[in-house]
């Protein structure tokens, strides 16, 4: 399967995601900066990277979801190609509307750069299918608005509907996020947002490799 | 309301521009005529202490500073040294003091903004940033209000810009409750074929401004930081420049970007005093004049004067002189990514530099003596006497050493900085193989399989306060150590020199005292400088800093198979001290920070000792023997213990029957030289033995077992014990309400 990376200013994990994308999947992603709003036909997933898009002013995420490129993202997702968000590319997806809540600055007003321990909460997702049902892993987290909200109905609708991805095992919680949450999907299942960084976590010199799965799985690399 | 530049040149307003009544008569000898109000602000930029190194100039000199992987010293933007493959590595350390304590948020920002850029203008993608903080006392009222501040500052740019912070030091002193330190390290990888200098070449060539746009911030900030404070410091708030991380990230993409294309002659970056200092660097460096058109240069507010376009230091802006066959590759670039691109002068071969400004010429300075003829002083300076070593018996030992191992582990300046750095991505760009908690941070080289580079930044002030000279060595030794610690050959240093007012002939000794030991540890250890920066005028009322020469140090591990870190050793793992014996406990920690005492000499610095065990522990850990490495520094041994006891998450079985002193020496004391190591209990013998043969001292201390560190007859605290303690400090101190409502 071939991936493809959206480029936008002040994203700068970027370089992390590429090079993540290029050893699992052994090519490189096509890359697709702000203003194209074509994305090769045979591209089966699709990832914004992390980073301070326009320096997160206004609001995280706010100005890059309305770029020319998310109207491709959008479009692509509606007709089910995978797409993947990591930090600041979860916050483009809620604020493009493909995701559902929002992330608040830390409960600690602080950001915070450490590892989490994340607890598989749906390994029946096109993303998960590598890991197995509540298994913990470890993943990095690095940012200052990860503190996952949204109202009570919304709340209860995804977890009715098994949305929820990855969640922070209680003791590492590091944003004070609703029901721990770390990572959701949408509804159909192919769009997915998380904070935590498993692009960091791919290799030994990264001390470990519990994020390859994720891109394994999204890449097609591992049995359903 | 815009300034104009018919104003009359008082003795006040000389005066307020920093300059002495005899530099006011150097100008008007070199020009021969009175300045106008725009040539004496570009005067008062050039020839400030910050930009001119007037006081520090001649001592300087005296700094080793080349070396066979050298390939650019000090006078550029940063230092560049050769680290094979084709690769260099690119860095520089750099004050950001006085804007951090007036403005402590967008202070160190912009600290940390200037450095990166220093990295970058060279044509080197930044890969790794530390910083060294130094603040008032914890229960000065000020101090948690700059902690906050900087912390969140650094955070704020450098997690934006996208660069690991990977070390750094964190220490508190009264002596800095008026003027906090912070100084700001980067570094960075280039191709050794496709470095940048700012040596301007070539005549009637486009001089382009490239960034963001000129603003009223930072007008006058050099000359600020060349001054001590006193109770007007609210006042130099405007000074202080407001920083812009993605604007930065942007202009780093761009300028590497641009500089593939070929379209770059020289390319230099608007730091302090911005558009003056830049534009005067390139031309006298490159024997050329400079013809600058204010009325194109971008600019965020109205009506701005000549004098303020030249002294401001609004950030993120560079001064290229542009390939005119390349201008519209160049600008398709930088509209690219947002920024400005305006060509605003071009090079002359009449050395001067000539500043237009809505039709008239508002200076007309002759360019080479704007930089070469500052004045420069030989200033009178006071040898410190030397304080006799601290009889160990004038000490007494403490009635529970495991209580007292405790009460260090737990004090402000010996508590773990975790709350810091986790507020720093340390992990970014995913090369961060050691980040902050060990001995140096350390990241792996891009493209290359078994390369990485280490980082570390040390002095301990109060050392260089007893005896500046063993202190400026001491600071070169542990910097030298901590990279060594790793497996790391050192390479070379930054220095960043943080003094009080050189007016001063006891501060003026203190930094010539400091300079001569910094000169005599990097040449004893091979160890150049090759960049840095000086502070001065560190005072408020009068009341000077600690001395405080920061060394920033790099070093080269060929293979990160074999490093070593400060954890990571196994049950059963032989403790082996290498190193003598401990007797020292003058100016040690634990007697400043639980006895209250700061008396004696420090511990003297043996550069040949500090040499013959560091290449013993360097190669037993290439030789992948070393299990895990730490040295000992503030503390002493038994703060080393406890960090990798907690670090590996073990306890430790030991005995010191065997070594020769009074106990509290042994376990407090800071002599130089020393590290402990684990190592396989079945290497042991051979490294013990190895060590031996390299005449280098060591001791057997134990085994890696249990969950206590125990020392026989002395102490035996759990691990959990000595952690609950480590940890505890600095939230307790940081997330209190008080701390919160002083954002």
């Amino acid at each position: 399967m071939k991936a493809a990376v959206i480029l936008l200013p002040g994203l700068n994990r970027d370089r992390d995601m590429i090079a993540a994308l290029t050893k699992i999947s052994g090519q490189a992603p096509q890359t697709v900066w702000q203003t194209e709003t074509s994305i090769d036909d045979d591209v089966d997933l699709i990832v914004i990277p992390g980073g301070f898009s326009y320096g997160d002013y206004l609001r995280c995420g706010a100005i890059a979801a309305r770029m020319p490129v998310m109207q491709t993202v959008r479009e692509k997702a509606e007709k089910g190609t995978r797409v993947i968000g990591v930090c600041n590319g979860f916050q483009i997806l809620l604020e493009a509307g493909l995701l559902p809540g929002a992330l608040m600055r830390n409960a600690s007003l602080k950001f915070v750069c450490r590892e989490v321990r994340l607890e598989v909460a749906n390994a029946n997702t096109v993303f998960t299918q590598g890991y197995s049902q509540g298994q913990v892993i470890r993943c990095p987290v690095a940012h200052h608005d990860g503190n996952y909200f949204t109202d009570a109905d919304t709340l209860a609708e995804i977890e009715a509907n098994n949305q929820v991805a990855f969640r922070y095992t209680a003791d590492t919680n590091p944003n004070g996020s609703l029901n721990n949450i770390a990572g959701i999907v949408n509804k159909a299942g192919n769009v997915l947002g998380m904070m935590p960084h498993p692009e960091n976590l791919i290799e030994p010199a990264h001390g470990g490799s519990d994020g390859r799965a994720l891109f394994e799985s999204a890449l097609g690399l591992v049995e359903a | 309301m815009s300034i104009p530049n018919i104003i009359p040149i008082t003795e006040e307003l000389i005066a307020a521009h920093g300059l002495k009544p005899e530099e006011y008569q150097r100008i008007l000898d070199l020009i021969g005529r009175e300045p106008t109000f725009t040539e004496l602000g570009i005067f008062s930029a050039m020839w400030n202490e910050h930009c001119s190194y007037k006081s520090s100039k001649k001592w300087l000199r005296t700094l080793p500073t080349t070396g066979p992987r050298v390939i650019q010293g000090p006078g550029e933007n940063a230092g560049v040294v050769d680290i094979g493959d084709g690769d260099c590595v690119v860095f520089k350390m750099e004050s950001h003091n006085h804007p951090s304590y007036i403005e402590p948020y967008q202070g160190a920002a912009t600290g940390v903004g200037g450095i990166l850029r220093d990295v970058f203008t060279m044509g080197a993608r930044p890969i790794a940033a530390m910083n060294a903080l130094r603040f008032g006392a914890p229960d000065h009222p000020k101090t948690r209000h700059l902690v906050s501040g900087v912390v969140a500052g650094v955070g704020g740019y450098g997690n934006s810009f996208g660069v690991p912070t990977v070390g750094g030091e964190v220490e508190f002193d009264p002596r800095y409750n008026g003027n906090c330190l912070v100084n700001a390290f980067a570094a960075g990888i280039a191709k050794t074929d496709a470095i940048f200098l700012s040596e301007a070449k070539g005549v009637g060539l486009p001089v382009v401004y490239l960034g963001a746009k000129t603003g009223r911030d930072g007008v006058g900030g050099a000359t600020m930081a060349s001054a001590e404070f006193d109770e007007s410091i609210e006042e130099k708030r405007p000074t202080v420049q407001v920083g812009d991380p993605f604007t930065e990230k942007c202009l780093l993409e761009a300028c590497l970007e641009l500089m593939q294309t070929g379209a770059v002659i020289a390319i230099q970056d608007m730091g302090a005093a911005g558009l003056t200092c830049s534009a005067v660097e390139m031309g006298a460096k490159g024997d050329l004049g400079i013809e600058l058109d204010l009325d194109h240069v971008p600019v965020r507010e109205i009506n701005m004067s000549a004098y303020e376009m030249m002294l401001s230091e609004s950030q993120e802006r560079m001064l290229m002189v542009l390939e005119p066959s390349k201008e519209e590759v160049a600008k398709a670039i930088f509209v690219k990514w947002g920024l400005d691109f305006a060509i605003v002068g071009k090079t002359t071969d009449d050395l001067r530099f000539r500043i237009l400004h809505q039709g008239e010429e508002v200076a007309n300075l002759p360019i080479k003596e704007l930089g070469d003829e500052a004045p420069e002083y030989d200033r009178e300076w006071r040898e410190i006497g030397s304080l006799s070593p601290l009889d160990t018996a004038d000490v007494e030992e403490p009635e529970d050493y495991g209580q007292a191992l405790l009460d260090l582990l737990g004090s402000p300046n010996n508590a773990s900085r975790r709350w810091v750095w986790e507020q720093y991505d340390t992990l970014i760009q995913g090369n961060s193989l050691q980040i902050p908690g060990g001995d140096a941070g350390v990241v792996r080289v891009e493209g290359h399989q078994t390369k990485a580079l280490a980082f570390s930044s040390d002095v301990t002030p109060r050392y260089v306060e007893a005896n500046p000279y063993e202190g400026g060595k001491q600071a070169v030794a542990e910097c030298w150590r901590n990279l060594t610690a790793t497996g790391a050959e050192p390479l070379a240093s930054t220095d960043n020199l943080n003094f009080g007012n050189p007016e001063r002939p006891e501060i003026m000794g203190q930094l010539v005292m400091a300079i001569q030991g910094i000169g005599e540890a990097c040449t004893a250890l091979d160890f150049p400088i090759v960049s840095g920066n000086v502070s001065l005028y560190n005072e408020t009322n009068g009341e000077a800093i600690l001395p405080t020469p920061t060394i920033g140090g790099v070093g080269l591990i060929d293979d990160w198979n074999h490093m070593a870190r400060i954890g990571g050793a196994r049950n059963g793992d032989a403790v082996i001290l290498i190193g003598g014996d401990c007797s020292h406990l003058g100016q040690s920690a634990w007697m400043r920070d639980c006895l209250g005492r700061a008396e004696g000499a420090p511990p003297p610095v043996d550069l040949m000792e500090e040499r013959r065990n560091g290449d013993f522990v360097r190669s037993a850990i290439r030789n992948g023997q070393v299990t895990s490495c730490h040295d000992i520094s503030s503390g002493g041994l038994a703060t080393t213990l406890a960090e990798m006891a907690m670090a590996s998450d073990l306890g430790m079985q030991l005995g010191l029957s065997a070594c020769h002193g009074p106990a509290h020496a042994l376990l407090f004391g800071e002599d130089q030289a020393r590290y402990v190591v684990t190592v396989p209990g079945d290497l042991a013998g051979y490294v013990m033995a190895s060590a031996e043969g390299a005449g280098v001292p060591f001791r057997h201390l134990g085994a890696m077992s249990g969950d206590s560190l125990r020392i026989e007859g002395l102490m035996s605290v759990p691990v959990s014990a000595l952690r609950a303690t480590h940890e505890s400090w600095f939230p307790a101190f940081m997330d209190v309400p008080e701390a919160l409502a002083a954002e």
